[in-house]
């Protein structure tokens, strides 16, 4: 089980980090909610759950995953995009079936 | 696909359920939108990476157009091209006479109290040419954040007025933008620095721009901002230091400044312009200037040479920034914390002068240009829900007193200046003569101890309360600035219960030189102001005094009086009345009192004897002992 991040997004999450001044790493998650099931999930991590957590390290980034999630994002890579003014995060999960025109949500 | 953004830990929210929120900062010159993103609030830029967008609007008769794309008609077609429309919000016809010379619009006639700028596309307020800056903004960050937005906070100088806040707000909601809150522009750049969490104490923040100069003296204590004093220069900037420059080539290159041509100063303010900002990097720059085909001259600047230009505009800074420190009743070395703000203070010459005047380093680390929408665009975030441990309370403070005019055109201040806002103050004010049943309540801004030397915000009628003798009523007037600092005044009489209020919409407002000139005058003013306001009240004394006299003679004044003995009043009550008109200091008309009451002191005693038996006839001496062994 992994998950990864790509060399771009890393390089953000690490300016967002160091422009916070705190923290060790980003968490990903699913939610059980939006319009077509689930939706992802993405926080700063302060402190790691030692018994729920999973922790990756993909280009110098620690994701940390909770058990539960990881089901759902086994193998999903984050990447970072920017399309026209708009920029964030973005996954790419080969767990997900069906996702909502929105894209914040999706089915497994 | 949707973008995502990182959550602070536990604050993810739903999907579709994000609460979009955006800081703008609505400048006179360049307007900019920020939002907070992954924890890092930024400035959002536009399709070609501009962050700026000029504050200028162009209409044409079936179109608008908002920033460099207007910007670059506002020489071939200044009607229809506005530009700085900060200058009028909230202003009235009556303003426009002192601000016209400036503006080369053409004003419509109309029979409204709004200005209205004749264009292409019709006629134009200063509200709606605002609302097409912000609608601008809004499309802006609704496309680079691809959802509605919850709300705006927008920044205002914090010397703005309620009628230009008001203003402001108008604009917004034409724009479509909900307004979460008017903030003021120093306070934005605090919090934009974090000075919100930081240490409690003094901040200074000192925003020098193109034109304009602003001081302003905050202090945060138990995580709330109080603004304690503003300060600055309506006519200072970095163009000053542009124009500096240019007169000094000018002097070098031996041109006369009468007979030079508009584009040949207009070619020397560019290139000063570009050295000005050059020598923040270098130490001397080299001149080479085409004046025309035949001349070119060469030359250069250097660092010292170019302090020497500047200076004295800094120095006139820093007497605005004594001067605040002075209202605010702080000490220099109070100061933690000077926070730049406008892109002058790019200027070495200029962070050197803060540093040493301050007598620490200024916070120069984000982008002067953008602190103050960086800075709105947290307090944004914080206000849409998005960052629930950081709520925090950013008071602002009245520009100028506000009161009520009392008889004798004297101004009763009910909320004193600096006073934070949000605030409630009321006071109890009576009747003047006997009988009286209605009275009208001026409402004033200003400084000064007369009505006439003050502003006039509005005025309104408390009717209906019951008849009384003078002195009896007792009206409460009350005054409720809310967090946008707009003003709402009541009046009730507490025995009837009659109530009347107003809100505060004035139709104009006051432009920031206005504001401090008002408060140079009360400075300079202050012995003659008080002088004037205890002859005002000697005055309306004298006028009870005859006017008592008057309807005690008419009662009972031949019965009680000889005709010697009336004659003496009347002689003191004539000269009290002489004096009262021609009186120019209070001593004389106190004087011509004390004698109309010395004079006619046997006769008050005699009425008060009168009235006194009276009230007792027909009553036995018992009957009023036993009432006092009660009491």
């Amino acid at each position: 089980m992994a998950l990864s991040i790509t060399e771009q997004a890393a390089a953000r999450v690490k300016d967002f980090l160091a422009n916070r001044g705190k923290g060790i790493g980003v968490r990903l998650g699913v939610k059980t909610s939006g319009c077509s099931g689930m939706a992802y999930v993405i926080e700063f991590v302060d402190d790691i759950n030692e018994l729920e957590d999973e922790v990756f390290e993909s280009n110098g980034v620690k994701i940390v995953v909770d058990k539960k999630s990881l089901v759902y994002l086994d193998g999903t890579e984050m990447d970072f995009t920017k399309e026209g003014l708009n920029e964030g995060f973005k996954f790419t999960n080969p767990n997900e079936k069906d996702s909502c025109g929105c894209g914040e949500s999706f089915t497994v | 696909m949707a973008l995502l953004q990182i959550a602070e830990p536990g604050q993810s929210t739903k999907p579709h359920e994000h609460r979009l929120a955006v800081g703008i900062d609505l400048g006179t010159t360049n307007s900019l939108v920020a939002t907070v993103r992954s924890g890092v609030s930024e400035t959002l830029p536009d399709e070609n990476g501009q962050h700026l967008l000029p504050s200028v609007v162009r209409y044409q008769k079936d179109s608008v157009e908002v920033g460099d794309a207007a910007k670059a008609h506002a020489v071939d077609d200044p009607l229809n091209t506005i530009v700085s429309i900060k200058r009028l919000m909230g202003r009235g016809i009556d303003d426009l006479k002192t601000l016209s010379h400036q503006l080369p619009y053409q004003f419509a006639e109309t029979e409204s109290s709004v200005p209205r700028i004749m264009t292409a596309a019709g006629d134009k307020t200063a509200v709606e040419v605002s609302a097409d800056i912000l609608k601008a903004l809004k499309l802006r960050s609704e496309q680079t954040l691809g959802d509605e937005l919850v709300g705006a906070v927008i920044t205002v100088p914090a010397y703005f007025d309620d009628a230009q806040r008001q203003a402001t707000k108008d604009a917004a909601k034409l724009a479509g933008i909900n307004v979460l809150r008017l903030l003021n522009e120093p306070t934005a750049a605090a919090v934009a620095y974090g000075l919100d969490s930081g240490r409690e104490g003094v901040v200074a923040i000192y925003d020098l721009g193109g034109g304009t100069f602003d001081i302003s003296i905050l202090r945060l204590k138990q995580g709330v901002f109080e603004v304690l004093a503003t300060g600055g220069d309506s006519a200072l900037g970095g163009d000053d230091f542009d124009h500096a420059i240019a007169e000094w080539i000018m002097s070098q290159a031996g041109l006369d400044k009468a007979s030079i041509s508009h584009s040949t100063a207009r070619l020397l303010l560019r290139e000063a312009c570009k050295a000005k900002q050059a020598l923040s990097d270098t130490e001397s720059v080299e001149l080479n200037i085409v004046l025309d085909e035949k001349q070119t001259w060469f030359g250069s600047l250097n660092r010292d040479t170019f302090n020497q230009l500047v200076d004295p505009l800094i120095k006139k800074t820093m007497m605005s920034c004594r001067r605040a420190l002075r209202d605010s009743a702080v000490d220099k070395d109070d100061v933690m914390d000077v926070v730049m703000v406008g892109g002058s203070t790019r200027c070495l010459r200029v962070r050197e002068q803060v540093g040493a005047f301050f007598a620490r380093d200024p916070l120069v680390t984000i982008d002067p240009d953008k602190v103050v929408a960086i800075g709105a665009a947290t307090q944004a975030n914080a206000l849409a829900g998005n960052n629930p441990d950081g709520d925090m309370l950013l008071l602002d403070v009245l520009p100028l007193s506000l009161g009520i005019e009392t008889m004798g055109g004297l101004v009763e201040k009910i909320i004193q200046r600096n006073t934070p806002i949000p605030v409630s103050r009321a006071q109890n004010f009576t009747t003047y003569k006997d009988g009286q049943t209605a009275m009208a309540i001026q409402v004033v801004q200003g400084e000064r101890e007369l009505v006439s030397d003050c502003r006039s915000l509005a005025r309104f009628e408390l009717r209906g309360f019951p008849p009384q003798v003078a002195g009896a009523a007792r009206i409460r007037v009350t005054f409720q600035v809310d967090a946008d600092g707009l003003l709402n005044v009541s009046a009730s009489e507490e025995t009837s219960g009659v109530k009347a209020q107003v809100e505060v919409k004035p139709s104009y407002g006051l432009s920031d030189t206005e504001i401090e000139t008002m408060l140079r005058d009360s400075m300079e003013h202050a012995g003659e102001d008080k002088d004037a306001r205890s002859l005002r009240e000697q005055q309306v004394e004298a006028d009870r005094v005859i006017e008592a006299l008057d309807a005690a003679l008419a009662d009972d004044g031949d019965e009680m009086l000889s005709s010697d003995e009336k004659d003496a009043i009347l002689a003191a009550r004539h000269q009290l009345q002489t004096a009262r008109e021609q009186a120019s200091d209070s001593k004389q008309l106190k004087q011509a009192m004390a004698a109309l009451e010395k004079a006619s002191a046997s006769y008050v005693a005699r009425r008060m004897n009168a009235s006194v038996q009276k009230s007792m006839a027909g009553h036995k001496v018992e009957e009023f002992k036993s009432e006092e062994s009660e009491l």
